[in-house]
């Protein structure tokens, strides 16, 4: 025992000697629910970092995204957490800083790179501090089969008609399933349904606002008018749709059984390397000619620092780098369909990734509905958008019905909504 | 002999027969469910992708045979280190939970004390009570002793875990041992250590390989805790490595069923080892209680 | 040579004299590691959840004491209640889904195991196998074999011209929970049939030899002989089933159908609702103090399970025994 304790101790002595002179290395890890980006974390992102800090190292550890939330909440309860952490946006991790878990990163440099909108989705209300850098933003819009649309010559559908048009096509040809959705999973539905194709109802940014500033209400026409639309979408669904999970659905559509999968760009990377067709991307048809298109651009994720961190500087170090326009170009091209949210030039280099971002020319961006200050009581308005909007296509409720329950869940906290 | 004996005698072979055969029709129509899923995963394991979806049903051929999952699976896994780290955990908390719990068992059916029926409420408490209830306390408990990240934290809250339903089990077994051996042993001059471990320990031995198998399974299969409290790579199990895995992959289907083939093996084999004392063990007193 | 045997002498002293005194030492050192690890790692952790469950959590983090108030929202908050209600009815669903199907299907293997068929190992070991498996497994591959996409379940009931019975079980309301009990009827099974065909096992031979030749059928034997007997069996059997219900089911609905026990939470179990307040998902932020109070309550629910066995059936069980 007492040989251990003159060890470190001259040890420490060392160090100590040392210190000035040559820096310590550390070893960062990440938190994040990626578990999928490994492999780009491993061999393109790290060597990167390393390379112009040779003095940090950096460890991927990531947990799968059904157990992030759980798993992280408990190493910050027990201070286990890794020194820098994903975030998820808005009202995810807000609490997580009002906690005193993630640090205060509002005097970071690099933040100046980012719009204020990006910043918005990790700050306080007030703006004043934010506590991650903006990494990305996923676009929701609609995947096709290129090769199945030539096949019976069909086009990108612009209005609600043509795209029920093209589904009646493809259902009457027979040979594919026009859509490839299931019910199962839940988050589909109010993902790619739901708050896909909503905003062109709601008229993006100006409906949420609406919502959160009480002038709203989910029950008025523009927020059951998306239910009304996914309600007729089960008739052009698999059989058997409502037990069909998340992964089926991909399965389906890559192996080339279905025509059109309501998406997120981050479905990209694994559809390039899956599917054996040219594929391409329509954003969420408008409800009448003319009309604007509204896109869900959803920011997604970001990175933070763990405010417990024994190593901050280099964390900050760290947060700075995936804040420069060299991170925005790296990550955006090793996950094609994760939008850097950067200021920053830079170059998209895949074509179905290119036809999302296009969109953000055409139409006008927004974030999902339920996803700030909406979500903060009990009920959860976003867990309950999961499940009303599955029900809306298991046809158990009726998109009235699913939009009276949202609305009655969210008066019974919100105070805004309850005069 | 007459004929009306030799036609009963007929009827009734006949009658053992039929009935041997429904038997048989039953146990074997059971045994095909149970396996069945497990078959299938094992076949399909060998299979492209294209095979898994189109035939799922039949037998790899060549046009579909397959062993690129595995090839994933070991090239991007580290599954060795997850078996060991299993192994590890799984073997030493099985060691622990036998050997404290026959001791408490020991003491709490063999003297009279004054705590003892207390103590024995106390012990079954844990039964009953889901101990992933306590799990930040547990983490919080793992950071003071600095055990987070090692397979040591993993094996204390097992060995905890695991250690009611083998007292529980133990105790009542114990009960029935007949206190005559152990006072010839008092006679002899044996120490109530030597009594124990040289005399009942060897008694209880099928019993022991009852709680093995029962304790050995949560502790194996279990998510929860190496999630929270060993999820480093260099402590990772074999089970939170599949789960990993499998969201890694979700659409790579060939090394999703490959990696659960190979997380299948080690629980069969561990599971042999015990089975042939199993029966015995659970006959000897275990459902006694 | 005499330090040895004064060693012994007094090694032998002390004996006596420990017995005389009924002799603490032992019994403590035969207990110590039990209660050390268990209390610390089990029971300490549970008390910390009770204790948290009287609190309730700040934004900053702090918390203060609100005394039983978190249990009133719980079961009188109409958001809350309705969650609350509906899982503790799923759960009692489940559990009587089990004491239907897993018990006298258990028991039903376990009596035609222990009338010794050749390969009677065989059987036995490989219905065991599914309780061996972890639910990763299990949840995957029932997903799969349920899918309609890879249409396993589908393609075999067509075979034998069932396939127009097909449903998506496992996504409609009114299926999901019995499917997911079946599974875990599946998975679990094993463990019945053991303890049962154990507890058959160890009826004495000369009781069963009687009967016969009191000219009693192999039927009858069963019923009035075997049962009777191992009745206290199957009443381990049940509270083992009412508790796993709570404990182990969670994992499996957990892997199947997530945290919300989807389709419009008809699978969603006291395990589910407990991990989701305690540790949160995607925007729902984690409130360990809620989710201490869903487990407090698990906890008490299983108590009074337990109690009224002890105290109700166990005792008439045994007095039936004796």
């Amino acid at each position: 025992m007492k040989h251990i304790m003159m060890k470190t101790t001259a040890t420490a002595a060392l160090c100590l000697a040392a210190g000035g002179a040559l820096a310590q290395e550390v070893t960062l890890t990440i938190e994040s629910w990626r578990a999928e980006d490994q492999a780009i974390w491993d061999d393109t992102l790290i060597p990167a970092f390393e390379e112009s800090h040779p003095d940090i190292n950096l460890e991927f550890t990531p947990t799968a995204p059904t157990e992030y939330n759980a798993a992280l909440n408990a190493r910050l309860e027990g201070g286990t957490a890794g020194d820098l952490i994903t975030c998820r946006s808005f009202d995810g991790s807000l609490p997580l800083f009002q906690r005193g878990q993630l640090a205060d990163i509002s005097d970071l440099e690099g933040l100046s790179n980012f719009p204020d909108f990006a910043k918005a989705a990790w700050s306080t209300d007030d703006g004043e501090s934010t506590f991650c850098v903006p990494m990305a933003s996923v676009i929701h819009g609609f995947i096709y089969n290129a090769d199945a649309f030539d096949e019976l010559g069909l086009e990108e559908p612009q209005t609600v008609e043509e795209f029920f048009a093209v589904l009646d096509a493809i259902k009457a040809d027979g040979t594919y399933i026009p859509l490839a959705m299931g019910s199962a999973d839940q988050w589909e539905a109010a993902t790619m349904a739901y708050t896909n194709i909503g905003p062109n109802y709601w008229k993006g940014e100006e409906g949420r606002q609406a919502l959160i500033e009480g002038e709203a209400k989910f029950t008025d026409e523009e927020f059951v008018a998306p239910y009304e639309q996914m309600a007729r979408w089960s008739d052009y669904m698999g059989s058997a749709y409502q037990a069909q999970s998340y992964s089926d659905s991909q399965n389906l559509f890559t192996l080339g059984r279905a025509a059109i999968y309501p998406a997120g760009s981050w479905e990209i990377t694994g559809f390039s390397d899956q599917a054996f067709f040219e594929m391409g991307a329509f954003p969420p048809p408008v409800p009448a000619e003319g009309d604007t298109c509204y896109i869900s651009d959803h920011t997604d994720i970001g990175i933070g620092m763990n405010a417990d961190t024994d190593h901050p500087e280099a964390a900050r170090t760290f947060l700075e780098w995936v804040a420069s326009a060299e991170f925005a170009a790296l990550y955006t091209n090793a996950l094609p369909g994760f939008f850097s949210l950067s200021n920053a030039e830079f170059e998209v280099e895949n074509p179905l990734a290119q036809e999302f971002i296009s969109f953000r020319e055409e139409c006008e961006s927004t974030v999902r509905v339920a996803s700030q200050i909406l979500s903060r009581g009990e009920p959860n308005t976003w867990n309950t958008m999961w499940v009303n909007s599955a029900n809306v296509l298991n046809d158990t409720m009726t998109p009235q019905e699913a939009a009276a329950d949202l609305q009655q869940g969210l008066e019974s906290w919100y105070e805004p909504q309850q005069d | 002999m007459s004929t009306v004996d030799t036609t009963r005698a007929r009827r009734g072979r006949m009658g053992r027969l039929g009935a041997a055969a429904g038997v048989h029709a039953v146990l074997l129509a059971y045994t095909i469910i149970a396996i069945f899923p497990v078959l299938i995963v094992v076949l399909n394991s060998f299979k492209n992708r294209r095979g898994i979806f189109t035939e799922p049903l039949a037998l790899p051929r060549t046009e579909t045979f397959s062993v690129e999952g595995y090839a994933t699976v070991l090239t991007e896994g580290n599954f060795l280190l997850y078996y060991s780290n299993s192994l590890i955990v799984t073997v030493v908390s099985l060691f622990l939970i036998l050997l404290f719990g026959a001791m408490a068992a020991h003491a709490l059916s063999e003297y009279r004390f004054k705590l003892n029926a207390l103590l024995g409420v106390y012990l079954i408490l844990g039964i009953m009570v889901p101990i992933r209830l306590g799990t930040v306390a547990i983490l919080q408990l793992m950071v003071d002793l600095s055990l987070v990240n090692t397979l040591i934290s993993l094996i204390l809250v097992y060995t905890a875990q695991g250690l009611p339903i083998a007292v529980f089990i133990l105790t009542e077994f114990m009960r029935t041992l007949s206190r005559d051996i152990k006072d010839c042993a008092r006679v002899d001059g044996l120490s109530e250590y030597r009594i124990f471990f040289e005399v009942v320990l060897p008694l209880v031995r099928p019993v022991l390989a009852t709680v093995a198998v029962f304790s050995m399974i949560p502790i194996w299969n279990d998510l929860w805790f190496p999630l929270i409290l060993a999820s480093s790579d260099a402590t990772k199990t074999v089970t939170l490595g599949v789960q990993q895995f499998i969201g890694q992959y979700t659409v790579n289907w060939s090394a999703v069923l490959a990696s659960l083939s190979i997380a299948i093996l080690p629980v069969l084999v561990l599971y042999a080892i015990f089975s042939r004392q199993l029966i015995s063990g659970i006959t000897a007193g275990a459902v006694k209680g | 040579m005499t330090e040895i045997v004064e060693q012994a002498i007094g090694r032998s002293r002390t004996a006596r004299r420990r017995r005389k005194t009924g002799g603490i030492t032992h019994i403590a050192v035969f207990l110590a590691p039990t209660v050390l690890i268990y209390s610390i790692f089990s029971i300490y952790p549970l008390i910390e959840s009770l204790r948290l469950s009287l609190f309730d959590g700040q934004p900053d983090g702090s918390a203060v004491w609100i005394g039983l108030g978190n249990y009133a929202t719980l079961l009188f908050d109409a958001n809350w209640a309705v969650r609350f209600w509906n899982a503790l009815w799923n759960n009692l669903i489940l559990f009587f889904i089990h004491m239907i199907v897993q018990n006298p299907l258990g028991l039903l293997l376990a009596a035609l195991l222990s009338l010794a068929p050749r390969f009677g190992g065989t059987y036995r070991t490989l219905i065991f196998v599914p309780t061996l498996l972890s639910v990763v497994i299990v949840g995957f591959v029932w997903e799969l074999i349920l899918s309609p996409l890879w249409g396993v379940a589908e393609g075999m009931m067509s075979a034998v011209g069932l396939g127009w019975l097909y449903a998506p079980w496992l996504g409609l309301e009114d299926s999901a929970l019995t499917a997911v009990s079946l599974i875990s009827v599946w998975q679990y099974v094993g463990i019945p049939m053991m303890l049962i065909y154990a507890a058959l096992l160890s009826i004495p031979d000369e009781l069963l030899d009687a009967a016969r030749v009191d000219g009693l059928s192999g039927f009858a034997i069963f019923w009035k002989i075997k049962l009777p007997l191992i009745l206290p069996t199957l009443g381990i059997v049940a509270i083992l089933t009412y508790i796993g219900n709570f404990t182990s089911a969670f994992d499996l609905i957990y892997s199947i159908q997530g945290v919300l026990g989807p389709p419009d939470y008809s699978t969603d179990i006291m395990g589910t609702l407990m991990f989701r307040t305690f540790f949160g998902q995607q925007t729902q932020i984690g409130d360990i103090h809620m989710g201490a109070t869903v487990a407090s309550m698990m906890f008490f629910i299983i108590l009074i399970g337990v109690t009224i066995y002890l105290l109700g059936v166990q005792r008439r069980l045994t007095r039936y025994e004796m």
